[in-house]
């Protein structure tokens, strides 16, 4: 069907060359195409620093490794930078695997973390941490869930535009936590978030995010498990590709958006969970700091498996610490790196393209022929 | 496959001509100064801020005019207060820093806790309020006092309601300025109050509104904010957040406008009159030349005029009124003599009375707990009990139209 389509395609068409979709790739094949273009990015990368600011790139691109991984406090900060941005992936993947656009992520972790800074200001001295610490979690998955729930009923109910409505939610979300900070800030007025004494997670080993970490490898192990071997997170993709499909099948799809909204509401709830009590220790309206944003990209590039999300989430952060390491050490703007992790990016998403289609070289004889 | 291999090998040329052309481009670096010392700096945001702006060229010159090499330097910007903040500090420690300087106010808490951890290294705060109650010895807060400043440039813009009330331009009573602020929070009530003063020094009827924005810098609703002081009939503006929003809008409505920070007259040549600042270099200075020598850096700094700690910019004088350089540098001379005392309890009234005693918050508490007797001699002592502003009096002749605790 393809290579009818596409010579059709080419007879049309007097190019001198076409493109085709790719039936099955190999693997290896794949990610050959993925290291080209990370590696024709570095080029451009290259020609541009050269051009721009006269640095030997090669430097550049050390200096940026240096950033993410030159010491082992860097390591183990990529890891945390890496865990919470997975986490949050891994939340809005199962909303996305079934075409509910949840763009409402930043909204949902902030959610959580008021639901944990409440919990760690008003319960702080009268639980012993033991049971602080499970009750914030609790709370902040519960408040999480809630809040992804507001829009799946309405998307069920009245058919309303997720998208529209999720990210409203999340400027809801950051006045209210916009005033709680006001609310709670010392000194009186400052604008400055208290910083939360009781019920900080505890380290581990002496790693300051160890449990951070070991929480979202975690929930890596379980979505991985829940969106290929359950039920229901085949429920999830039958809905996802076609509605009528599942209805017919016997699906109710209300009942699986609902809950497939209340479980990425839930995860989002555990993201602020995990940067109130374990990174931050307070509360502002940035604490999210555009993560649930960032995450939609990691959950897409991964192409929705939770295994690619962690390598996903690793790049954009590795890239992230790399570039402010550049504009540390060569006193740049910061938009020059961000011009170079933005054409990283682009090419990595751009090999997906050659990895889904294949380009051919139209031979005019046998177009004649056709 | 062919074309697989064809592709690889252009990837490996174009990276081996790159590395060649690089190498070129690449000598003339490394004029290794050797020396130990290090100073790295945590900065909010970038140049593109105002308030941070101010603070690297200080960094800047007062680095190079001690002779440190930009290797002994070493700048983060666009650090968040938040956790990234102790990293960014502890990360500056692990590069071997001597000091480590952080701008914003909300990057304290993580300061305080870098400091704790790295007690071998000095961490200077600006703007904050824990250095004097936390007693760490290797923590420090500093400002400035520049609600004198502020004060002055409160003379400059009374002189030039004084011109427009003699120019028949406006009445007495319209003598109305607007005031962008960012949040209800003693350091910004110190400044619009000295400010106010300093106008109303020499322009008897000037009342003042303000309007907060709840953000230390938020271009757009800076902007807002003083088009709806404007929209009030507000003839003259001045500001307490530091994005261009509230100077920009000025010039828009080519009303004038008094700026914090530093000179907005490039952007805004018809209507900027003239600003105040802090001038950090000072401070930096200082605290570079205790670590060089070995001498303690003062735990809590507060410096003005004398140290060249608060500094006024270049009048603009397209704009300003007639003689405002002069009725400045007079009021400056009183205020270094101590003739005269910005808060003195004389010229301003809180619900119609005069003042001869007031508890500040000086110690910083979560309770707020009022502390400190501010009021004495006849006036309020601003920043002598701690660097940080603490005058949060809400006086006569100054309308809040909202408020951003």
């Amino acid at each position: 069907m393809n290579k009818v389509n596409s010579l059709m395609f080419s007879a049309l068409n007097k190019n001198p060359f076409h493109i085709a979709k790719r039936g099955e790739i190999v693997w290896w094949k794949a990610w050959l195409i993925r290291i080209i273009a990370v590696l024709m990015a570095l080029v451009v990368c290259g020609i541009i620093t050269v051009a721009l600011t006269k640095l030997n790139p090669v430097k550049v691109y050390l200096t940026m490794i240096d950033g993410a991984v030159g010491t082992t406090r860097l390591v183990w900060n990529l890891l945390q930078n890496t865990a919470i941005l997975l986490c949050v992936s891994l939340a809005v993947t199962p909303a996305f695997k079934m075409r509910f656009w949840n763009i409402g992520a930043e909204g949902q972790i902030l959610i959580g973390g008021l639901a944990t800074a409440t919990c760690m200001i008003f319960l702080g001295e009268k639980l012993p941490t033991f049971v602080l610490i499970p009750v914030m979690l609790l709370m902040s998955i519960i408040t999480g869930a809630l809040w992804g729930l507001v829009p799946a009923y309405f998307k069920t109910r009245f058919n309303s535009n997720e998208t529209l409505f999720t990210l409203m939610m999340n400027y809801i979300a950051i006045q209210i936590v916009a005033y709680f900070t006001l609310e709670w800030s010392v000194p009186k007025g400052s604008g400055t978030p208290r910083t939360l004494e009781f019920g900080q997670l505890p380290m581990l080993f002496g790693q300051k995010y160890l449990v951070n970490i070991l929480f979202v490898v975690l929930i890596t192990v379980l979505m991985y498990i829940y969106l290929k071997y359950s039920k229901q997170g085949y429920e999830i993709s039958v809905v996802g590709e076609s509605e009528n499909t599942a209805k017919y099948i016997g699906i109710n799809v209300k009942k699986v958006v609902l809950r497939t909204m209340a479980i990425s509401g839930a995860i989002c709830g555990i993201a602020g969970f995990l940067l109130v009590a374990g990174t931050d220790h307070s509360l502002k309206s940035d604490t999210s700091g555009g993560r649930g944003f960032t995450a939609i990209m990691v959950s897409w590039l991964a192409k929705f498996n939770p295994i690619f999300m962690v390598l996903t989430s690793l790049l954009i952060v590795f890239l992230e610490k790399g570039a402010s390491k550049i504009s540390e050490v060569y006193r740049l703007n910061s938009s020059f790196s961000d011009i170079i992790t933005g054409i990283i990016i682009f090419f990595i998403i751009g090999s997906e393209f050659f990895i889904n289609y294949t380009i051919k070289i139209n031979k005019k004889e046998k177009e004649e022929n056709v | 496959m062919k074309r697989i291999i064809s592709l690889l090998v252009v990837a490996v040329m174009l990276i081996a001509s790159v590395g060649m052309l690089s190498a070129c481009g690449d000598k003339g670096t490394n004029t290794a100064v050797d020396a130990d010392f290090k100073i790295g700096f945590i900065f909010l945001h970038d140049e593109n801020s105002t308030y941070d702006k101010n603070f690297l060229v200080a960094a800047e010159a007062a680095t190079e005019e001690l002779g440190l090499t930009p290797d002994q330097v070493i700048f983060k910007t666009n650090i968040p207060e938040g956790n990234e903040c102790y990293e960014a500090a502890a990360d500056l420690a692990d590069q071997g820093c001597d000091i480590v300087f952080a701008n914003s106010f909300g990057h304290e808490p993580y300061m305080l806790k870098a400091a704790k951890e790295f007690p071998e290294v000095e961490f200077c705060h600006a703007t904050g309020t824990t250095a004097h109650t936390e007693k760490i010895d290797n923590f420090h807060n500093a400002f400035a006092s520049i609600y004198e400043g502020r004060y002055l440039a409160g003379i400059a813009a009374g002189m030039k309601l004084n011109e427009m009330i003699e120019s028949g331009k406006i009445t007495a009573d319209q003598a109305k300025m607007g005031y962008v602020g960012a949040y209800t929070y003693a350091e910004v009530i110190s400044g619009y109050t000295s400010f106010y003063l300093g106008a109303k020094s020499v322009c008897p009827s000037v009342t003042m509104e303000v309007q907060f924005t709840g953000s230390w810098y938020d271009e757009a609703l800076e902007k807002e904010a003083a088009t709806k002081l404007l929209s009030n009939n507000c003839v003259l503006i001045s500001q307490h957040a530091d994005s261009m929003g509230a100077p920009t809008a000025c010039e828009n409505a080519g009303v004038p406008n008094v700026s914090y920070n530093g000179s907005t007259k490039s952007a805004c040549p018809n209507t900027f009159i003239v600003s105040s600042r802090i001038d950090w270099s000072p401070y930096f200075k200082h605290i570079i030349n205790a670590s060089l020598n070995d001498e303690k850096i003062a735990f809590d700094w507060c410096e003005g005029f004398e140290a060249g700690s608060v500094a006024l910019t270049e009048v603009n004088e397209a704009v300003a009124a007639k003689g405002t350089q002069e009725a400045m540098d007079a009021a400056k001379a009183k205020l270094i003599a101590g003739e005269i005392h910005v808060f003195d309890t004389d010229t301003f009234t809180v619900e119609g009375k005069k003042l001869d005693s007031y508890l500040a918050d000086v110690d910083t508490d979560e309770a707020y707990e009022k502390d400190t007797e501010a009021i004495s001699d006849g006036y309020f002592h601003e920043s002598e009990y701690r660097s940080a502003p603490y005058f949060d009096l809400q006086i006569d002749g100054i309308t809040l139209l909202n408020s951003m605790f």
